[in-house]
């Protein structure tokens, strides 16, 4: 049977069962009507069955449903002619993507290569041997669970307690998603930067000064052997994230503090939501503003006091990620403002102080660790922003640190490293996880740094 | 809300004497309004130098909202309107030529829960000399800072550890603390709302010899809810109801010999 | 007077200049950032403007067998591959009779679509019988027609603007403009079509779609598994290191840079799973897991905001925690957890870093039917347009854009009337 009909066939039983087994409990609770009876309701009865005969059966098929085209591919692999195997792991893939789509397109007689109609065929009988082996599979699974919850169906049961019990199963397991996700970012970094290290020395990568990853794609090639110093990319990033810094930090404080102590509750109800559209605008629509309408205001305002400026220059991106990052430091800051107790300001004031410094003497200083977190979450927004830089910054791996000559970051490298036309396992594409890994490990520093600041904070006023 | 209505209406005037010679502030006819409620009515009361004035009332009666009109801190709350007069030696304060900041200055105010600012001892009560530039150099901050913890009473505690934040230091301390910080300004008048509700007793025997010792310098005038408190610390008292005041006199004379009903039922004990 | 009196009148005027100058910072502060806001929307509006319209060129086009190569009974087969490309070019030249030297002819031919021979094409499939005949159509203009004709109002005085076009061949339309045969109208195609190589045949129906199917993948993966996370941890979660690792986690993500999500979806969904390439199916996986701390953490508010008193009437009538969770809280909670769902549907929406790194950047042109067909979503295609050198596809971009940013408010709207009509207060 195809999957989608074994998964009907599960529903269709699992459907069943419940009204069978609420129905019967009805019956039960009907003859017998003391309360410990009652322990559950009818319906409990009929999720219980339902759970236990759809359960291991959707278990199973999931499973098989998960691995299966791996498993069939690597015994695919095994059976293959012995030069394709030695054509390395890239030959190998074109061949079985190759027979993939032969067998997709039907008519595996007509096929000319012997070899391939071989490697076509094996991959049918594969398929249809999987698909039997499923098929017998769930349904044994589905017949041995409905006989075993057939047994459980006793007045005794506590089946609401059992139903309960795999309800907060379920909410545990979609809470840890969470975990599962963290795991497997750092797992799939981790594990495809060990292997590009392997090939390219972890100090070279983070001390070394060239970039240039092309690497070269038939071994007489000339100087194309690549160099994968970071240097670069971690100075360029650092640059346009401090433009947008220098540019998002006075703007959201500023209006973050005029917000929370001068504006009356009608304007700070329409601004608020007005700044934080800011944030809301995709990043890519900065990345074309940037491009067409910021970098060559810039360019020609630079050209006029006679400053050669580069049309991707860091400026442009920095500043446009700086209105970007705005909200972030605006909206955290508003809310530690807000959080400063009035008793302070009122002491404050009651010694004649201004308004002004109230703010700057006694509010700023008391909400500083959480002004510092704001800026640090937007400092790792900054570092971790892709599509203003992929737009509007460059390609080329320049080390400066003037704001007029273009640079590239490390997210920018990421997207054109793995955007290209590259096998996965070269040092190319293997180079994009390990800078994903020093991206990830960065803003991770800051947003715990920053968590940690901010909930400190909110302890002490607690 | 018809009976309070009735005992509202049933105060007409304040029974004793509302002024003495030569106050140090004197008002006339204050209303307090929070957006269309009022708060408090026509109260006229006078403080005078060196002594200390207190205000009792029950809960809600609106001592501490007459308290914090005398230096505008009504102010900072948008929906608050005052009306009639308050006068420092013979200026109106509300009137438009005077400065809430200038008039801070000369009349501190020390709150009901003691509120440190999260810096050092040391900048806490320099904090106002600072703002207002009374420091010509760091040797004149020095005296200013040591001079009021000093006339606090705190100084011995604390001498060794000026750099401390202010908020470690225990309730009492801390609200001594906060009186430092008022008197480092050289203020005239010192308001203190309730300014040991939050203290253990100890504490509150420490503050109240310290108002005592104040008295001399400053006229102070504490709202305070505990008779007895208000019976050790001042010379006058002054008794609200609902927004009135129903009487003031010599502190003694109210106390044992109270003129309206409503003062005798408070001092006695059968309601508040 | 004492002197502190004396001090601080002194110092009052110096100390109210600061004041003020504070006060101006933060307008400032605020009126910078809103026009920036402002500048970019409306500079961005106005530049998508002239992608809303289309011109195009009437023309009598003479159907003959010949020309179209064609038998006298074609069969659809033939109709399909006919020569209408050649039709066209002869009506062309019929039109502009003196036109003879090879590369004038070149030229003429250019102002017309190269899309224009499926309008015709379609045209003549639709009714076989005209063929023999003259049929009159409007044709589709080039985008540097299009573009030109809606810059200026007089083509063979243009000014500075900048165009490819040559003297001649706007000569040539602005005599087609005299004898009322270019017109502009609403952009259909916009809107009907896929991705192309010619900005007057680009359209965004394929991203659309694509958005549309990732959307329904963020959503159904995304709304059930963070109701659930949200309800353990504020229901059911005991104090232990799990939960907090659990909430420490989730704080976390929120702020992992959506780019490393990518790397995820690419290492783990597509190389490991070897899911399809370019599919909504992955694009919508990796957008949940991106999602999902926006969603718990709003759910989580939603559902702290139901008072206690609520959970302890049920309780008290004998229901089960579950049955309390479920019958009572999470219903008054559901307005305030769709609000969130919303606002993070919202950002995945908007999203195009990670979606690169899973291979959404393919040129699509046919209209995804499935969520496992190769397929680009709107902010991709923003991206793909905006990198390319026609320069009607700037206005083409700047259309997309807004249309995205139309959903955008649409979704945000619907959040906060949501949230509005909603809102109790306990």
């Amino acid at each position: 049977m195809q999957s989608n009909t074994l998964l009907l066939v599960i529903l269709a039983l699992a459907v069943v069962s419940y009204f069978f087994a609420r129905h019967k409990a009805f019956g039960v609770l009907k003859s017998n009507g003391s309360v410990s009876a009652r322990h559950s309701l009818p319906a409990h009865y009929g999720y219980l069955l339902a759970l236990w005969c759809a359960i291991p059966a959707l278990a199973i098929l999931l499973g098989w449903k998960l691995f299966e085209p791996g498993v069939i591919n690597g015994m695919l692999v095994d059976s293959l002619p012995q030069q394709v195997v030695d054509g390395g792991d890239s030959r190998i893939g074109l061949y079985t993507n190759d027979i993939n789509n032969l067998v997709e397109a039907g008519g595996i007689e007509s096929i000319a290569d012997a070899d391939k109609q071989a490697a076509a065929q094996k991959l049918v009988s594969l398929r249809s041997a999987s698909r039997l082996v499923l098929t017998v599979l769930v349904l044994a699974a589905l017949l041995v669970s409905l006989l075993v919850g057939l047994r459980h169906m006793q007045p005794q049961t506590q089946a609401r307690v059992i139903v309960e019990k795999f309800i907060k199963v379920i909410l545990v397991s979609c809470a840890s998603i969470a975990i599962l996700t963290t795991m497997g970012i750092v797992l799939s970094v981790l594990f495809e930067s060990i292997r590009f290290f392997q090939q390219v020395g972890f100090w070279e990568f983070v001390t070394g000064s060239k970039w240039s990853p092309q690497t070269a794609i038939r071994a007489d090639q000339v100087g194309s052997s690549g160099s994968f110093g970071a240097i670069p990319l971690f100075t360029g990033t650092m640059l346009i994230s401090v433009i947008a810094l220098i540019v998002a930090v006075p703007l959201g404080l500023m209006s973050a503090i005029y917000l929370a102590e001068y504006a009356s509750a009608r304007t700070r109800s329409i601004v608020k939501p007005l700044l934080e559209i800011l944030a809301g605008i995709p990043t890519v629509v900065y990345g074309f503003f940037a491009a067409l309408t910021v970098a060559p205001a810039i360019r020609s305002m630079g050209e006029s006091i006679g400053l050669s400026v580069s049309s991707e220059s860091a400026l442009a991106a920095g500043a446009v990620m700086g209105i970007m990052i705005i909200p972030f430091v605006s909206s955290l800051s508003d809310d530690v403002i807000t959080s400063v107790p009035q008793s302070i300001r009122d002491a404050s004031f009651g010694l004649g102080a201004t308004q002004a410094e109230t703010i700057r003497k006694v509010v700023l200083p008391a909400a500083l660790p959480g002004i510092v977190s704001s800026v640090l979450l937007a400092a790792s927004r900054a570092i971790g922003e892709t599509m203003i830089v992929v737009m509007a910054a460059g390609l080329a791996a320049n080390l400066t640190a003037n704001p007029l000559e273009a640079v590239t970051t490390v997210t920018v490298q990421i997207v054109t490293l793995l955007t290209g036309d590259q096998e996965f396992e070269s040092a190319k594409t293997l180079a994009a996880f390990a800078l994903g890994l020093m991206l990830f490990v960065a803003t991770l520093l800051l947003n715990v740094i920053a968590l940690y600041t901010v909930r400190r904070y909110r302890e002490q006023y607690d | 809300m018809d009976e309070a209505q009735a005992v509202l209406d049933s105060i007409e005037g304040t029974v004793g004497e509302i002024a003495v010679d030569n106050p140090k502030m004197s008002m006339r006819d204050v209303d307090v309004f929070y957006a269309e409620k009022q708060a408090i009515f026509g109260v006229d009361l006078d403080v005078a130098n060196n002594e200390v004035i207190a205000m009792i009332g029950p809960s809600g009666c609106g001592k501490s909202t007459f308290l914090r009109c005398l230096n505008r801190m009504n102010d900072t709350i948008p929906i608050c309107r005052v009306s009639g007069s308050v006068m420092l030696d013979g200026d109106d304060i509300y009137a438009a030529d005077q400065d809430p900041v200038l008039l801070r200055a000369r009349v501190g105010m020390v709150f009901q829960k003691p509120n440190p600012f999260p810096k050092s001892i040391f900048d806490n009560v320099a904090y106002g000399a600072r703002i207002h530039g009374l420091a010509a150099n760091r040797a004149e901050l020095d005296d200013i800072v040591v001079g009021s913890l000093k006339r606090a009473g705190l100084y011995e505690e604390v001498k060794s550890r000026l750099d401390a934040p202010g908020t470690s230091l225990s309730g009492g301390q801390q609200q001594r603390l906060c009186i430092a910080r008022s008197i480092a300004v050289s203020p005239e008048v010192i308001l203190m709302d309730e300014p040991c509700s939050a203290l253990d007793p100890i504490a509150t025997a420490r503050i109240e010899e310290l108002i005592d010792e104040l008295r001399e310098n400053y006229a102070i005038a504490i709202v305070t809810h505990s008779m007895q408190q208000a019976a050790r610390v001042s010379q006058r008292t002054a008794y609200f109801h609902l927004g009135k005041l129903v009487e003031v006199g010599d502190t003694n004379e109210i106390f044992t010999n109270p003129q309206h009903e409503l003062t005798e039922n408070y001092i006695t004990g059968r309601f508040g | 007077m004492s002197d502190t009196t004396e001090i601080v009148k002194a110092s009052l005027a110096r100390r109210y200049r600061a004041e003020r100058r504070f006060r101006f910072y933060g307008v400032l502060a605020i009126t910078i950032s809103l026009s920036f806001l402002a500048f970019l929307l409306i500079s961005i509006v106005f530049r998508s403007i002239p992608a809303f319209t289309q011109s195009s060129i009437h023309l009598d086009v003479a159907l003959d067998a010949e020309t179209l190569g064609v038998s006298e009974n074609p069969d659809y087969a033939e109709l399909r591959t006919a020569n209408y490309s050649g039709a066209i070019k002869k009506a062309m030249r019929e039109r502009f009779p003196d036109v003879s030297k090879r590369k004038e002819k070149k030229n003429l031919y250019s102002l017309i679509s190269s899309g224009a021979e499926f309008q015709l094409r379609d045209h003549v499939i639709s009714d076989p019988t005209i063929i023999g005949g003259n049929t009159v159509i409007w044709l589709q203009a080039d985008d540097e027609l299009d573009a030109l004709v809606a810059a200026v109002d007089d083509v063979t005085n243009i000014g500075d603007v900048k165009t490819r076009l040559n003297e001649q061949q706007r000569g040539w339309i602005a005599e087609l403009q005299q004898a009322g045969e270019i017109k502009t109208r609403f952009n259909k195609t916009f809107f009907t079509n896929g991705d192309s190589r010619e900005p007057e045949l680009a359209g965004i129906k394929a991203a659309l779609f694509g958005s549309a199917w990732t959307l329904l993948v963020t959503f159904l993966l995304s709304f059930p598994v963070a109701v659930c996370a949200a309800i353990y941890l504020e229901e059911f979660a005991p104090v232990n290191r799990w939960t907090d690792l659990i909430e420490v986690n989730i704080n976390n993500l929120a702020a992992v840079p959506s780019i490393v999500f990518g790397l995820l979806g690419l290492a783990v969904f597509i190389n490991f799973f070897a899911l399809p390439r370019s599919a909504p199916l992955v694009g919508g996986i990796v957008l949940s897991l991106m999602t999902l701390p926006t969603i718990i953490i709003s759910s989580r508010a939603a559902l702290k905001a139901v008072p206690p008193s609520i959970r302890e009437a049920a309780q008290g009538i004998g229901a089960s925690q579950v049955q309390v969770v479920f019958h009572h809280v999470l219903p008054l909670a559901m307005p305030g957890i769709l609000t969130g769902t919303i606002i993070g549907l919202a950002q995945a929406l908007g999203e195009t870093a990670p979606l690169l790194m899973i291979g959404m950047v393919a040129f699509i042109v046919d209209i995804p039917a499935g969520i496992t067909d190769p397929a680009t979503v709107l902010p991709v295609q923003v991206f793909l347009w905006a990198d390319s050198p026609e320069r009607a596809f700037v206005a083409k971009t700047s259309a997309a854009i807004v249309v995205l940013l139309l959903f955008l408010i649409v979704m945000n709207a619907v959040a906060v009337l949501l949230r509005k009509k909603f809102e109790r207060r306990w």
